[in-house]
């Protein structure tokens, strides 16, 4: 049956910031105050995931691609009447779905957020933008990794000309790297404590 | 007593370099007569009050015009012993509101004219006026307070009424004393941080009531008419067979709600087929037993859903909101939940309606875990652990089933008090000794009941005197007057108490109450010229006069409010007030000086309702951005009921080219502070044009507009647009008579 | 002299997207001699898609690490950052450690591990508030020698730099400070209705024909409200508003060619400060509009 409180449950305890979910009153301004959803980028709103939490609909939920769809813009923090921290609730339920397995590996907010950009900063303590680049046009394998640098040639033709992009996609670790590595070592495993992954 | 008049030119806020002060006085003196004619260049202060004192304590002056601002400010200044008095505004409404561009002897001229106009009118009416002698009654005035209804509404405005030293007859009609809230388990919070359930509050405020001497409990009693008026209220009660007679001075009705027929429900709703879909005040009753369980085998209920709006919102059944129902709905969720980490409560809703402090409750019943599912209840079915609800998910687009113990219908509230229809109702000679279901069964001309608006409910004007009805000195409080919880309903009560109090203490001083508080006039009549009409029995719009049985008017001046409806309604002119009459309006615009046709300076005569449309014109004034016609002429009426059409005629044959009324909204929004005061000027004004073809005049040039309080940006545009239209019109051929 | 710890993220590192943007805030400080002492071996911030790969305890170590850093470099100096992004991830880490003691803890235990600990207390902030707050309009008013009379600017706040945080005492829906910089610079702030509209942020590199869309949006609106420039005080919005205009115009038909510049560079310019200073060589849309105030 549905209204089963067991997800919620689970959400409330596991997922970032999930607890505020019990909070919503189904208002809306959410829906209505994010850039994406005026593209019709998301199927489901906020408030809606929200509900369907609520509701106990696992799957739907951390199969959804929607938490991808967060720009960061904090409009629906700023204007919720009932002060829930919404951008960092959406944030948190597309973490832990990708922790619980659910998140299609290739959604492409996903792929780049995680195994793109997480894995830039993890190898050298900073991010590298040749790097970061580079990885984004040939995550999809050579081919189209070639026809993606060339179509936006021009535009990193720009950036190099300005001595905005590094020529090459290189760059060295920060200094206290071992101790940098160790901190984030120690800190994973107090994470994964938390979202109950073993 | 010989009227002496003195009137006071007060020659400040620019009054003094604006206008030709001796011409005005000048008016006073040679055209109307006045005895004591003075100027101060500061007249409403200290020296220039001491002016006006000293000529009433050794001239013998006891009749003021009073020249200079709006009597809406400086009232204090000038509250001088007098009732006949006027004070004539030719600062706000003339020198404010006049465009008179320096060196343009047109317009200052056009202004001197209007203040002379203003100074003649102030003039006449004082002249016209009497001074009012308070009604005496022949019998002794009361000032005793019934409360109808022993439920937390009338407990609450007994107790409120008896610590202010007044006595109180409590009617119940049940024998235990409590009403609804006897039956509450615990009550929703009624203070911070508004997130517990709080005790019920019956048990101490009825110990309170009952150890009050100044409070009389009759028990299995109800009212089985009313006769008289406030003050002097005959009220007979009848106890099983007997009966007994009681005066009083105000009445307090709290008689509550019933609760919606739920057998009048939707059959899918499940209610009657199966044991375990209850109402609210069951649900209650359970939870005051302790013993919240499934009502077909007894089981304990630790699923249970609460249907909000089960009948209401919904015109098939109650069209309103009952305003409670959310609330109780979450007291009662708290009821299963709270501590109890087994069990769920699902409210199943339309919106969650939770105003002012309700939201922390709401937030409360979240945070404890309540299901909050918007939609409707499709389907109920039974089944071997409790019952199936279909539900049409609004939020999750889609329809669900879900298994429960119990479904709980939060019904709606519908008020006990018997409405009436003033218009349809019988002559008081033919109303019954008994009116079974009537709460007081007036003998009042309008009908045994209170008048409605727009629905079931006693009409109150909810804007400004939300506690009042339509019948002076008669109150409803909690329930019975609109839906509402425990916590609204004992503020309502006290509320209605100093209502109840206020009431007695004025007509036992013969004084009015709202909205002429404290107005010591009274409709009279002259019953030799009275042709039986029966237009004043009928339009009062507060029922205050009846009829014998010929026909003809039986004031009840205690129940009157002083708006003149009567007055404006009578087509012999003989009905009117000491200080306000047909005469005196009528004297005062024949004293306007009309120019002549080929002047080319129309005269607009706009009467403005002396509640919203003059402190909106004050509010122009004051503005001073946008500036009216320099031709129109402003006269106050207490009422736009106390319009009298024999006015509209004689302004017409004077030479007025146009007349502008302009009265308060009316319909189911109406802000008239009389109810029906603007509706019927409007239903008057719609016979005018008959009097004006019989004088051969277009019925254009007499037009009625709402104003509200509020309109003053867009009053200008509404007056000199009307202008407009009559300057393209012929002059008035009347001027020429 | 007024000094302060240095963030400045690795968008402002040489060779960087965001390198004009360091240039010119270098050349602004130095005229209204604020000192930033740049924190040795610092670490991305994790910026605002560190969400994913980090989740809470990782992703807070990275701006807890910094401000352990600039604590031991730079004792209780306030913190300034000069990016949207790294400056809201460390007040959101600021906010979270000051009143989430269970996550402090959690976050110390990692620091202990790279030899770090940090018990809280430095505050920080962004270059925008140390202008306002420590500077001061009047003081930032009388600096400017060479007024950008007749440049007409849409001043573009985005989204981090006024959400959730912002300016202290400034509105979320229509934020004036950026406003306020400009008109101060003797330019004109056009009005502008997609002031705080968001450009699609990360969302740039993962959906770019979305983002794309939004940034078109933002760009008409400047061009239809006949602005010369579009004036950011965040280098992600730079970087989305200016390098995509090709790829918008591909998408759209359009034929944008509008300048995205900083505050800083206008800023820099009206004081009199060189094309070089103001590091406007390193614009990818060439902002030869700003060639008359050289």
């Amino acid at each position: 049956m549905t209204y089963d409180l067991t997800f919620a449950k689970e959400v409330y305890k596991n997922s970032e910031e999930g607890h505020w979910i019990k909070m919503c009153m189904q208002c809306g301004v959410c829906a209505g105050s994010c850039p994406l959803g005026f593209l019709g980028a998301w199927k489901y709103s906020p408030r809606q995931i929200f509900q369907m939490v609520r509701a106990g609909l696992r799957d739907e939920v951390l199969t959804s691609s929607d938490m991808w769809m967060c720009t960061s813009c904090y409009n629906c923090i700023v204007r919720c009447p009932r002060n829930l921290p919404i951008t960092h609730i959406i944030h948190g339920l597309a973490r832990y779905a990708s922790v619980q397995g659910k998140a299609d590996p290739k959604q492409p907010t996903h792929q780049f957020a995680k195994d793109i950009f997480w894995e830039n900063i993890v190898a050298t303590g900073r991010v590298g933008e040749a790097a970061l680049t580079m990885k984004l046009y040939f995550k999809d394998g050579i081919g189209e990794g070639i026809k993606q640098g060339l179509e936006m040639k021009d535009s990193a033709l720009g950036m190099l000309k300005a001595k905005r992009l590094k020529p090459l996609p290189f760059r060295g670790k920060i200094k206290g790297y071992p101790g940098f590595k160790a901190m984030l070592n120690k800190a994973f495993e107090l994470e994964n404590k938390k979202e109950g992954k073993a | 007593m010989e009227t002496k008049i003195g009137c006071y030119i007060c020659t400040g806020c620019g009054i003094g370099e604006a206008l030709k002060v001796q011409s005005l006085e000048k008016i006073a003196t040679k055209e109307q007569k006045i005895p004591v004619v003075k100027n101060h260049p500061f007249l409403c202060g200290d020296e220039g009050v001491a002016l006006i004192r000293k000529d009433m304590e050794s001239e013998g002056v006891n009749a003021l015009v009073i020249v200079g601002c709006s009597h809406r400010v400086k009232s204090e200044s000038f509250r001088l012993g007098t009732a006949l008095m006027d004070r004539v505004d030719i600062r706000d409404k003339c020198l404010w509101v006049l465009d008179v561009p320096e060196g343009d002897k047109t317009a200052a001229e056009d202004r001197q004219m209007m203040a002379e106009d203003y100074v003649r009118l102030g003039c006449v009416k004082v002249k016209k006026m009497n001074d009012p002698k308070p009604f005496e009654a022949t019998t002794p005035f009361s000032k005793d307070v019934l409360v109808v209804g022993a439920g937390i509404a009338g407990l609450t405005a007994a107790l409120e009424v008896a610590r202010t030293g007044y006595k109180v007859l409590l009617v119940e009609k049940e024998e235990t004393l409590g009403g609804k809230v006897a039956n509450m388990h615990k009550v929703s919070p009624a203070r911070p941080p508004y997130n517990k359930l709080e005790d019920n509050p019956l048990p101490k405020l009825l110990a309170e009531v009952k150890g009050n001497s100044n409070i009389r409990i009759m028990n299995s009693t109800v009212v089985q008419k009313t006769v008289g008026a406030p003050g002097l209220f005959d009220v007979t009660l009848k106890n099983g067979s007997s009966t007994a007679q009681e005066r009083v001075g105000s009445i307090i009705i709290a008689t509550g709600y019933t609760a919606y027929d739920p057998n009048k429900l939707e059959k899918h709703l499940g209610y009657g087929s199966s044991p375990d879909v209850i109402t609210s005040l069951e649900f209650e009753e359970m939870a005051k037993a302790g013993k919240i369980v499934r009502k077909s085998d007894g089981k304990p209920a630790k699923r249970v859903a609460f249907s909000l709006c089960a009948g209401q919102r919904d015109s098939s059944h109650l069209s309103y909101c009952s305003g409670a129902c959310c609330v109780y709905s979450l007291k009662q969720a708290l009821y299963v939940i709270e501590n109890q980490p087994d069990a769920s409560a699902y409210l199943i809703y339309q919106e969650v309606r939770t105003p002012g402090q309700m939201e922390d409750f709401y937030r409360k019943v979240q945070n404890e875990g309540g299901i909050f599912i918007k939609g409707d209840v499709k389907q109920v079915a039974a089944n071997t652990t409790g019952l199936t609800l279909d539900v049409d998910d609004k939020l999750l687009r889609q329809n669900i089933k879900m298994d429960v113990d119990l479904l709980v219908l939060a019904t709606g509230m519908e008020t006990t008090v018997d409405t009436v229809d003033p218009n349809s109702a019988s002559p008081v000679g033919t109303q019954v000794e008994e009116l079974p279901g009537s709460v007081l069964n007036l003998h009042y001309r309008q009908g045994p009941g209170l008048p409605s608006l727009n629905g079931p409910f006693p009409d109150s004007h909810f804007i400004c005197f939300p506690y009042e009805t339509r019948r002076t000195g008669i109150y409803v409080a909690g329930p019975a007057r609109r839906p509402m919880g425990i916590a609204a309903t004992r503020t309502d009560a006290a509320g209605a108490a100093l209502k109840a109090i206020q009431v007695v203490e004025s007509v036992a001083r013969g004084a009015a109450v709202h909205p002429r508080a404290g107005d010591l006039s009274y409709p009279s009549f002259r019953e030799e010229g009275c042709t039986q009409c029966k237009r004043c029995t009928e339009e009062c719009p507060f029922g205050a006069i009846n009829e014998d049985a010929k026909g003809n008017p039986l004031f009840n001046p205690t129940r009157c409010r002083r708006c003149g409806t009567c007055m404006g309604a009578c087509p012999q002119k003989i009905i009117s007030f000491a200080n306000y009459s047909v005469d005196m309006i009528g004297s005062m615009l024949k004293e306007v000086e009309i120019p002549e046709a080929d002047e080319e300076k129309p005269r607009i005569l706009v009467f403005a309702c002396e509640n919203d449309a003059i402190p909106a014109l004050d509010m122009v004034g004051r503005s001073r951005t946008n500036p009216l016609s320099p031709y129109i002429r402003i006269i106050p009426l207490r009422c736009m009921g106390s319009m009298n059409l024999v006015w509209i005629a004689d302004a017409m044959s004077k030479g007025y080219d146009g007349i502008l009324l302009m009265g308060c909204r009316h319909g189911t929004d109406y802000q008239c502070h009389n109810v029906r005061g603007s509706a019927l000027a409007e239903i008057r004004l719609s016979k005018v044009s008959e009097t004006l073809t019989r004088l051969q005049l277009e019925a254009d040039r007499v037009k009625m507009v709402e104003v509200n309080i509020m309109d003053a940006e867009t009053l200008p545009q509404v007056i000199n647009n009307f202008v407009a239209e009559i300057k393209e019109l012929d002059p008035n051929p009347y001027k020429e008579f | 002299m007024k000094e302060y710890s240095f963030f400045p993220g690795c968008s402002s590192e040489h060779n960087a997207s965001a390198a004009n943007m360091e240039t010119s805030v270098r050349s602004l400080c130095k005229m209204l001699a604020i000192q930033l002492n740049e924190i040795e071996d610092w670490n991305c911030c994790g910026a605002s898609i560190g969400y994913a790969g980090g989740g809470v305890i990782p992703r807070l170590s990275l701006s807890a690490r910094n401000f352990a850093l600039s604590k031991q470099q730079q004792g209780d100096k306030d913190l300034v950052a000069t990016c949207a992004a790294c400056w809201l991830s460390m007040r959101e880490t600021s906010e979270r450690l000051a009143h989430e003691p269970e996550v402090k803890a959690k976050v110390n235990l990692a620091l202990k591990e790279g030899g770090l600990t940090y018990d809280g207390g430095i505050k920080t902030r962004h270059l925008v508030e140390v202008l306002i707050e420590d500077v001061g309009w009047d003081t930032m008013k009388a600096k400017v020698t060479k007024p950008l009379s007749g440049l007409k600017a849409a001043g573009y706040v985005g989204c981090q730099t006024n959400r959730p945080f912002g300016v202290a005492g400034d509105s979320f829906e229509n934020p004036q400070y950026l406003d306020r910089m400009i008109a101060l610079t003797g330019a004109t702030a056009i009005p502008f209705a997609k002031k705080v509209a968001c450009c699609g942020g990360a969302l740039m590199f993962s959906e770019q024909e979305k983002s794309c869309q939004l940034t078109r949006d933002i760009i008409q609106c400047a061009v239809d409200g006949g602005a010369d420039c579009i004036v950011t005080p965040c280098p992600v919005c730079q970087l989305n508003l200016e390098v995509y205009q090709g790829k918008i115009n591909q998408l759209f038909g359009t034929s944008f060619n509008i300048p995205i510049l900083y505050y800083s560079q206008l800023m820099v310019l009206s004081y009199g400060g060189s094309w070089t200073d103001a590091a406007l060589h390193q614009q990818v849309v060439p902002a030869d509009v700003m060639k008359k105030f050289v």
